[in-house]
């Protein structure tokens, strides 16, 4: 285990080099990939509860796609897939985007926690009780202030504890990463079984380091919790 | 009946000594196994019908025939195969495995079974060759865990040249072939068969043989790989590996699959 840290301790944690590696590129897609989800699936989530099926059937489907078919399905889909199409490889600005395995990793990841986001996201927004939405039309708020006011912050807080969930396995599931190349801290941990070839130490070590993600995660999630669902205690 | 058993008996002990001279003051084997990474035509690989095929399958069934054993192969992927041995999967790793200081420090290797250089595969007509000065700014890939991504990421991620590292061999080739990559490192005699050959390779050619290497980075020859603790078992095998050259079995297996020596170091030039 001392040989391994010592002679890839900074790869695992930073830099193997040339790139950036291990538990900084895990939380760099784990960033992107969380933050962008989120921004799709807010507006993505109103859109899922619109009365006209016209809006609401398209998400219906983008959320059933990608809740319905495997992570590592749709990230070679778009990594080996997109790239072999001929209009990708034409257009100057697709071909320098599809070309770099990161963009298309963060791309992939992305649209699947925004799925599931979404659908989080949504069914917190049905479950607002009709006395906030009641109130607040007794105010004369319009649908978009209600929304922004009302709804939003509300259903927001009351979907966190399952959204903290979903960034949790959001962290699991860039483990997948490396089958696009992209040098994560699951790829340094092969690394150094491939060169020790002592996998116990090797991965052992990259288990700890994950556990240390999701514990400042599940830590940082709690005191939000405490801090935004405070009108729940008894 | 007795007296017919007996002697036998007597007469296949007597055989058995004189078939296998080295056995005789030895226990005798009942059975050698491969483990084998059943991906790398034509060295190994499965046929259709599931069964190991292969120039390395072909000299382990003519090392067993030396050894009067019987032979099994085992699959093992290449990355655990080591780990494998130690468990005591199998007895031997026969599987294009190239002797390097660090695997030596784990396994003991045999006499040289063959030997092929590390090449670079770039697009027809690109004009690259396997020198960093050359791949200067692109991009090229690896298998991760090989001694082709050792070599890449000693002597040219230093020297700005990008060097992707893929899980699987099968994975470089499919984005050399998207145009994600500008040339790849293998080894040679693989990339040749393995690539080159089919249909798919056809736009693709030799960027030549990779000859600097003042680290030693890419290792020495391809052998049998043996646990340490079984002297015995390296022994017969090294003996095993002389008396199929001598008696110019090796030679046979030889030009059943390549047109050239791959024994010696083959050079590109006599790949066409």
């Amino acid at each position: 285990m001392i040989d391994i840290i010592k002679q890839y301790g900074l790869a695992y944690l930073c830099w193997d080099g040339y790139h950036i590696s291990g538990v900084a590129m895990t939380l760099w897609l784990l960033v992107l990939s969380c933050g962008m989800g989120f921004c799709l699936a807010l507006p993505l989530a109103i859109a899922r509860n619109a009365r006209s099926a016209v809006i609401r059937f398209p998400v219906w489907l983008f959320t059933f796609i990608f809740r319905g078919t495997p992570l590592y399905v749709q990230l070679l889909l778009i990594y080996s897939g997109l790239y072999q199409l001929n209009f990708v490889h034409q257009h100057v600005l697709l071909n320098d985007f599809f070309r770099q395995a990161l963009n298309c990793t963060v791309l992939s990841f992305l649209l699947n926690t925004g799925a599931y986001t979404t659908e989080i996201f949504a069914g917190a927004i049905r479950e607002t009780s009709h006395g906030e939405v009641d109130a607040a039309l007794a105010m004369g708020m319009s649908r978009v202030t209600m929304y922004r006011r009302i709804i939003i912050p509300s259903a927001l807080r009351r979907a966190l504890p399952v959204y903290s969930n979903e960034v949790i396995l959001m962290l699991h599931a860039t483990t997948l990463a490396f089958t696009a190349t992209v040098p994560d801290l699951l790829k340094v941990a092969n690394d150094a079984y491939s060169a020790t070839y002592d996998p116990f130490d090797a991965f052992t070590l990259a288990a700890l380091l994950y556990l240390c993600i999701s514990f400042v995660l599940i830590f940082a999630f709690r005191r939000a919790e405490r801090h935004f669902l405070a009108y729940l205690n008894p | 009946m007795k007296k017919v058993f007996r002697s036998v008996l007597t007469a296949m002990c007597v055989l058995g000594v004189a078939s296998a001279p080295l056995a005789a003051n030895a226990k005798q084997m009942h059975e050698l196994r491969f483990g084998v990474d059943a991906t790398y035509p034509p060295f190994e690989s499965l046929s259709p019908s599931g069964a190991f095929q292969g120039f390395d399958i072909d000299l382990g069934k003519a090392i067993c025939a030396e050894l009067a054993t019987k032979c099994v192969f085992i699959s093992q992927s290449f990355d655990g195969i080591i780990p494998a041995l130690q468990a005591r999967k199998f007895d031997a790793i026969l599987s294009s495995m190239t002797v390097t200081p660090e695997r030596q420090k784990q396994i003991a290797f045999s006499s040289e079974m063959y030997n092929e250089p590390t090449a670079l595969i770039v697009k027809k007509g690109s004009g690259l060759t396997p020198t960093a000065a050359s791949l200067k700014g692109k991009t090229v890939g690896v298998e991760a865990g090989t001694i082709q991504e050792s070599y890449a990421k000693t002597y040219w991620a230093p020297e700005g040249v990008k060097v992707v590292s893929y899980p699987g061999q099968d994975q470089v080739y499919a984005d050399l072939l998207s145009g994600r990559l500008d040339a790849s490192l293998q080894d040679s005699v693989e990339a040749d068969y393995g690539f080159l050959k089919t249909p798919r390779g056809a736009n693709f050619e030799f960027g030549g043989d990779v000859t600097y290497d003042p680290k030693h980075v890419l290792g020495s020859y391809i052998a049998i790989g043996v646990r340490k603790d079984d002297p015995e078992l390296l022994k017969k095998i090294n003996w095993a590996i002389a008396e199929i050259h001598k008696k110019g079995i090796y030679q046979k297996i030889e030009a059943k699959y390549f047109n050239f020596d791959v024994y010696g170091a083959p050079s590109k030039n006599s790949m066409n």
